[in-house]
């Protein structure tokens, strides 16, 4: 039996697609033996698949699979602390600790991430203006490094090496396991209020109104433009306290019983996500909505995770895949950036399905963390090629020029130059990583591509 | 009542603990890497709130198999059911050219899986009660020249394990084998094969339902049944001329 066996390997996006051998370590010594045998090769971590571009990718590279590295190894109920490997889901951390009153502190619109890549992605939730990030709420880690040796980091010990990780999209080593503190809770629902929002400043007056609320979102129609531009269904939670019931729903019930039989189990025709599907989709879904706010009680998992109702979804945008533009700008009284962003994709004839909109708290971190204070928006394309590329360098200008960046997890397209300008503090990151990996053993496609690995040349 | 898991560091075996830990059994699971052995006890323990020890086994150690056994019944109860999970297939090129690699197959295989049986068997027959579980393969229902070092180790342990179940059958105690097909592991990973290739998850879930319904001798995944009674009669002139 041989350690390593050759795959194609691509992102939630399914686009790009690369050639790559994989070991599935289930011990840490098989990691450390899988990357002594890496035979000339660069390596880089993989757990599930959900960075959207090529951040996972690394074509012809040594691929280390986290998936079995999934151990819960120290757990403290009065505390809530908890240290496991790094391959444990965001999943199976809900279904071990929502019954025994414990949920994990932040979690992104998917289930099926791992913590591993939680930290490499740094990434946020509803409660960022409240709770921060998943690395927030992590005091220690033990990563391989490219030396071969194993460290153990937190904010005393080498902790550089903790925050260069922290959003370091695995060019710093593999995690190997991590302490992570879990949110005592009463019980699983949620209490959510969501309310139509009639257009951007709607969205802006409501949000803040809605500080009070540790979980908020907002779904955004993308294709409207005018007046009103920017309407959407805000949404705003909270951990229900005490004794919560769910609101009694006909449509919540039967979406229990069908969500485990909804697959998209091949690829949906090209054509399929149009302009004009799109469109019909914002549509109706802003209809759907009544005027004015709904109040329930809801359980946490459509809350949380929408996107897991249907698994594989990203198959039905076609063998093309996708690419998602996730942008981030500071606040500013007319949110000119948000609106010249959504302009432009009504006049480059192209649609999001699904956009969503929220605002970050002031915390950020350094190196290439994407939150920072502002607005983030997330949209979906279809991979149409050139006049979708055309289309997100527009989207980069704008931007750069209102002094935000795009989130490095979900990207396969941004150019050297501009990721340089939203991401000044990438070279004194890039310094940490190369004394920790002077080799380059670790490397990406995301990282070849924005120079983060290598001569820089 | 305990349940004692051998051989802890392979996926099947983690799997069977957590299956009878989420039925609130108390596991001790033990491999020859105790720290491995000790994660995966800390993992059964806090996914399903159950008592837990861990500790070190040596197959080839045979002189300290009785001393495990009551250290085990000692530290979490009786053992209710034993799973024999370990296993090295070794290399057979290794084994071809240096006797003592093949030895160490056959010793661990079945040797010590045999050893460690009887210390468990006869903790069981005692109390009239109990399961052992061996994890054995369809290696060992016919000998091949790719791995008959393996295969015929494993082939020894199925009739061990026949025997075993023949002489504790009327003191209570189940003994029940598992031939295992492609399951994927470590053993099989990356391996290209028109045969589907089943989950530990999924297999384990089901060795326990045997275990419950008290089966004597099954196939995992079932259809590997199927698979080698054609195996078993193809005629032996004609076999030896095969490359399976």
């Amino acid at each position: 039996m041989d350690r390593w066996s050759e795959r194609e390997f691509w992102g939630w996006g399914r686009y790009p697609r690369v050639k790559a051998f994989c070991a599935r370590p289930e011990r840490t010594r098989e990691v450390v033996d899988a990357i002594a045998d890496r035979r000339g090769s660069p390596v880089l971590g993989f757990g599930l698949g959900r960075s959207y571009g090529d951040a996972a990718l690394i074509e012809d590279g040594r691929v280390i699979l986290t998936e079995r590295l999934d151990r819960m190894l120290a757990f403290d109920p009065t505390t809530g602390w908890l240290r496991c490997e790094s391959g444990v889901s965001i999943k199976t951390l809900v279904d071990t600790f929502v019954p025994r009153g414990f949920f994990p502190p932040v979690v992104p619109g998917t289930q099926f991430v791992t913590v591993g890549g939680a930290i490499a992605n740094d990434i946020h939730g509803k409660n960022h203006h409240v709770d921060g990030t998943f690395a927030d709420h992590v005091r220690r880690m033990e990563v391989l490094t490219g030396r071969g040796e194993i460290v153990v980091c937190d904010a005393d010990t080498e902790p550089e090496l903790f925050w260069a990780t922290v959003g370091g999209l695995g060019l710093t080593g593999v995690i190997l396991s991590l302490e992570v503190k879990l949110q005592p809770i009463d019980n699983p629902y949620i209490e959510m209020d969501s309310i139509r929002v009639e257009n951007l400043d709607h969205f802006f007056e409501i949000n803040a109104e809605s500080a009070q609320f540790s979980h908020t979102v907002s779904w955004i129609d993308c294709v409207t433009s005018g007046d009103a531009m920017g309407r959407g269904i805000y949404m705003r939670g909270r951990h229900a306290p005490g004794r919560a019931e769910e609101s009694p729903s006909l449509l919540g019930r039967i979406a229990e019983k069908v969500s485990p039989l909804l697959d998209v189990p091949l690829d949906g025709p090209d054509w399929l996500m149009n302009p004009l599907t799109m469109r019909a989709f914002n549509t109706a879904y802003f209809r759907k909505h009544p005027k004015g706010k709904r109040s329930v009680v809801t359980h946490y998992e459509p809350f949380f995770f929408p996107l897991d109702f249907v698994r594989n979804w990203n198959r039905i945008y076609g063998g093309r895949g996708m690419l998602q533009y996730q942008l981030v700008v500071p606040h500013d009284p007319q949110s000119a950036a948000i609106r010249a962003v959504l302009n432009a994709v009504t006049e480059a004839g192209m649609a999001s399905f699904l956009a969503v909109i929220k605002t970050f708290g002031d915390n950020g971190h350094s190196g290439l963390s994407f939150p920072m204070p502002g607005v983030t928006l997330a949209l979906d394309f279809p991979n149409t090629g050139a006049p979708l590329l055309e289309l997100c360098d527009r989207l980069d200008e704008i931007v750069v020029h209102a002094g935000g960046r795009v989130y490095l997890g979900k990207d396969a397209r941004l150019s050297r130059q501009r990721f340089a300008e939203m991401y000044p503090e990438a070279p004194r990151w890039k310094e940490t990583r190369d004394r920790w990996d002077p080799k380059g053993v670790f490397q990406s496609e995301l990282g070849r591509r924005l120079g983060l690995v290598g001569s820089n040349q | 009542m305990s349940v004692l898991i051998l051989g802890a560091t392979s996926r099947i075996a983690q799997q069977l603990g957590h299956r009878y830990a989420e039925s609130g059994q108390a596991v001790f699971v033990a491999a020859r890497d105790a720290e491995e052995a000790a994660r995966v006890a800390a993992d059964i323990g806090i996914r399903h709130g159950v008592e837990t020890g861990a500790g070190a086994f040596d197959a080839l150690d045979f002189d300290t198999h009785r001393a495990l056994v009551e250290h085990v019944e000692v530290a979490v109860g009786p053992i209710e059911v034993a799973v024999v999970a370990f296993g090295d297939m070794g290399d057979q090129g290794q084994g071809q050219a240096d006797f003592q690699a093949a030895k160490r197959v056959i010793d661990v295989n079945y040797t010590g899986a045999a050893s460690i049986s009887e210390a468990i068997a006869e903790a069981m027959e005692g109390r009239g009660t109990g399961a052992i579980i061996g994890l054995s393969s369809v290696a060992g229902d016919r000998g091949r020249q790719s791995n008959y070092f393996y295969g015929s180790a494993k082939g020894a342990f199925t009739l061990y394990l026949q025997g075993l179940r023949n002489r504790l059958h009327k003191s209570g105690v189940q003994v029940m084998t598992v031939r295992l097909g492609f399951v994927d592991t470590r053993m099989t990973f990356g391996m290209e094969t028109a045969i589907p290739i089943a989950s530990p998850e999924a297999i384990s879930a089901a060795i326990q339902r045997d275990q419950q319904r008290g089966a004597d001798d099954v196939y995992h995944p079932r259809f590997w049944r199927g698979i080698m009674s054609v195996i078993r009669t193809i005629p032996e002139g004609l076999f030896k001329r095969l490359s399976l």
